[in-house]
């Protein structure tokens, strides 16, 4: 099994637009609808943010929170009044991750 | 055998959040606990004694959650420099217990694996084993320990037997004969973390326990309490009755308390001849204590329900629902039931913000904490309101005084909003805020847990709040009371006391505001707690009644001696002057520091002089 490193991007995940496909491949956590599942592909941790978690920080707590690539997933539920937060199910345990976290996990939506 | 305290071995417990390990701590050391804050930060350390059956002391230290040994919290910093033995005044411990939730071992074993390489002795904790059970989990404890090479042992963390197997265990550890080189830890580099994954995953198939649930009983609730329309409104529903609770269960025993204290005040002063003793022990010592002790009622049924929707797992979930509409103003979800507790009283609300892990998110709920309208300045508004506030009919149903007492709650909210906003500004211009909240599974609340937790909140409030507080009290009563007035004088004691002395000067500072002397003088006492500004204002006027009457007889007598801009720029005073020391003090042991409660003073009186300035003026142009 090939895992992709996790790596940091000179892009913000902000900055990505509304793009579903990237190089890297597959689409953002974030854009998933509720109810979903997928596989994580990749983590893509943008660049450093102010005093926030960012960067190699960010990208670095999400595989510690068991985001890593091969793992499977599904969206649980979103918060009220929009998108975020995001309560993503993975592996045994349930996150709540805000848009721009949910936005440097990539995955391959699986078919329900 | 009675070891001398530095033969005894000090375990710590580690683990990630929400996996049981507080619990555990609670059956290892059942009420032989210290909460304190480690030094320079306002993390919680709990440390607590164990008894083996052969008669060994074992010193049990509760550290912080952490998902890394790469912190990204405060919280997460302690525990690594504990376990690296870099915290100065912390000696690094002598054994490791790595609890785990046995039901979420996937994500758990990643901080064993850690853990491991750090080479500390330790032994594993298989936590939850009951829950795994009777999810169907069967994990081969085993086989993980032959697999990992570190002992484990399965604990029940809500049963008092729960610990059998881990107590036996600590019986066997001692103080090492040598000291150990610190351990070093060296960050993961993404090849590792793959590494640690794959490893995972074959210890997983190895022990079993990988029973990736699809569609879990916590789901299936989730699938309700999150619901976007149902969340929201299951939410308003349980802080309708939690308030509802904090209100009205807490009335009878804060009367009981103050009626109490005042017999006993009474029957003091039956037994006491006239000397400056009776007045320090029945108008200082007595006084300060009844004040505090009559918050209690509220603090003990507050934290009932905050305790019980911890350890079910709701407070994150509330946290989840309110995230977006607290960030709009940079605050984090969880800063919602403190700041509502507020309501009740700013101190509950105060300490009810450990709930809130990230530290700047606390500290900015702590800061506008008392712009909340807490129920002790209801007297005051009450007063000033049936004085000046004609009763009358507004717009067909609204009820004049009715309204202007929301308006006065809704100026404390919004001004609460508007600072937390300039907070945010003012902070280091990032509005990106890391969430990766943990939603942990539901499970019913444990009463130990909960009687252990109620018991500790009850102990900080009236040991550590109690002693300075009580102090404060004391220190106003003197400036009441010293000197004592000249022979033949007519006025009431009070004015020739130093605090007359000093309102006589706050008088001329206060006169911008529209304040007369006598308001200038109550508010001096006032400081100890809003509501005694009634009392004080009594005294002043030379009133001989007391409690409820006190008001009775005020309301005509203010009617007459102050103008409205004056009512109003009062009222408009008592929507941000900290007139609070209770409120002062906890700030002061909550943020460890005098720096936190001088900047709150600062800022809230400025706000108050500012805003009682602009009503006052406004009004007596609009009078004029």
């Amino acid at each position: 099994m090939t895992i992709s490193p996790l790596q940091d991007s000179v892009r913000a995940p902000s900055l990505a637009g509304s793009s579903a496909v990237l190089d890297t491949g597959g689409v953002r956590l974030v854009d998933l609808p509720t109810g979903a599942t997928a596989q994580v592909l990749s983590v893509v941790a943008g660049t450093a943010d102010g005093d926030g978690v960012g960067g190699t920080e960010l990208g670095r707590r999400l595989a510690e929170l068991g985001f890593l690539p091969g793992e499977r997933l599904r969206i649980v539920a979103r918060g009220f009044l929009g998108r975020e937060p995001i309560a993503v199910r993975i592996g045994t345990g349930t996150f709540a991750l805000r848009a721009y976290e949910a936005a440097c996990v990539r995955v391959s939506p699986e078919r329900s | 055998m009675d070891a001398v305290s530095a033969a005894t071995p000090l375990v710590a417990l580690v683990g990630n959040p929400n996996c049981g390990k507080t619990a555990l701590f609670n059956v290892l050391t059942g009420s032989r606990q210290k909460v304190a804050n480690y030094a320079g930060v306002t993390v919680e350390r709990k440390e607590g004694s164990l008894l083996t059956q052969s008669g060994k002391r074992v010193r049990i230290l509760d550290l912080p959650g952490a998902y890394s040994l790469d912190p990204l919290t405060p919280d997460e910093q302690v525990t690594a420099d504990v376990l690296l033995g870099r915290r100065a005044g912390e000696s690094s411990p002598d054994f490791v217990v790595c609890v785990t939730d046995a039901t979420n071992l996937r994500q758990n074993l990643r901080l064993v694996l850690s853990l491991k390489r750090l080479g500390l002795p330790m032994v594993i904790a298989l936590n939850m084993t009951d829950i795994a059970r009777r999810k169907g989990i069967l994990i081969d404890a085993d086989k993980l320990a032959a697999e990992l090479g570190v002992p484990v042992v399965e604990t029940v963390g809500v049963k008092s037997s729960g610990a059998g197997a881990l107590i036996e265990l600590l019986d066997q550890v001692a103080v090492p004969a040598r000291v150990r080189q610190a351990p070093v830890w060296t960050t993961p580099t993404p090849a590792d973390i793959a590494h640690d994954q794959s490893e995972v995953r074959r210890l997983l198939r190895v022990v079993g326990g990988d029973r990736l649930d699809e569609v879990t009983l916590s789901d299936r609730l989730d699938a309700v309490v999150l619901h976007p329309v149902l969340g929201p409104l299951i939410l308003a529903l349980i802080l309708f009755l939690v308030f509802q609770a904090v209100f009205a269960w807490a009335q009878v025993p804060m009367d009981a308390i103050k009626a109490g204290v005042d017999q006993f005040g009474t029957w003091v002063g039956l037994y006491l001849p006239d000397s400056l003793l009776k007045g320090l022990l029945v108008n200082g010592v007595l006084a300060g204590v009844g004040s505090v002790l009559v918050f209690l009622p509220q603090i003990i049924i507050l934290f009932f329900f905050i305790l019980i929707l911890e350890d079910a797992g709701y407070l994150p979930r509330a946290a989840f629902l309110l995230d977006r509409l607290m960030g709009s103003v940079g605050l984090s979800g969880r800063a919602f039931i403190p700041l509502l507790s507020s309501f009740a009283c700013a101190i509950p609300g105060i300490m009810a913000t450990r709930t809130i892990q990230n530290p700047r998110d606390r500290l900015m709920t702590i800061m506008i904490a008392p712009l909340m309208t807490c129920s002790a300045r209801l007297p005051v508004y009450a007063l000033i309101i049936s004085a000046f506030i004609p009763q009358r009919t507004v717009w067909g149903v609204l009820e004049l005084q009715g309204v202007v007492l929301f308006v006065l709650y809704l100026a404390g909210i919004a001004s609460a909003m508007a600072v937390a906003y300039v907070l945010k500004r003012m902070g280091s211009g990032s509005t990106r805020q890391s969430l990766m909240l943990e939603l942990p599974a539901y499970h019913w609340p444990n009463l130990r847990n909960l009687l252990i937790g109620l018991w500790q909140r009850i102990e900080i409030f009236m040991s550590r709040v109690g002693t300075i507080i009580l102090a404060l009290m004391v220190i106003l009563w003197a400036l009441s009371s010293f000197p004592a007035p000249p022979a033949g004088a007519t006025g009431p004691a009070i004015q020739y006391s130093i605090a007359g002395h000093v309102g006589a000067w706050l008088a001329v500072i206060f006169a911008p505001i529209g304040f007369n002397w006598q308001i200038s003088i109550a508010l001096v006492p006032g400081l100890a707690a809003r509501e005694v500004a009634v009392g004080a204002l009594g005294t002043v006027y030379a009133l001989s009644a007391t409690g409820s009457d006190m008001s009775g007889a005020l309301t005509p007598l203010i009617e007459h001696s102050w103008s409205l801009p004056t009512a109003l720029s009062l009222l408009a005073w008592y929507v941000f002057a900290p007139q609070c020391l209770s409120t002062l003090a906890t700030v002061k042991r909550e943020t460890n520091s005098w720096r936190y409660p001088l900047i709150m003073a600062g800022y809230l009186f400025a706000l108050a002089y500012t805003g009682s300035w602009i009503t006052y003026h406004v009004a007596s142009a609009l009078l004029a």
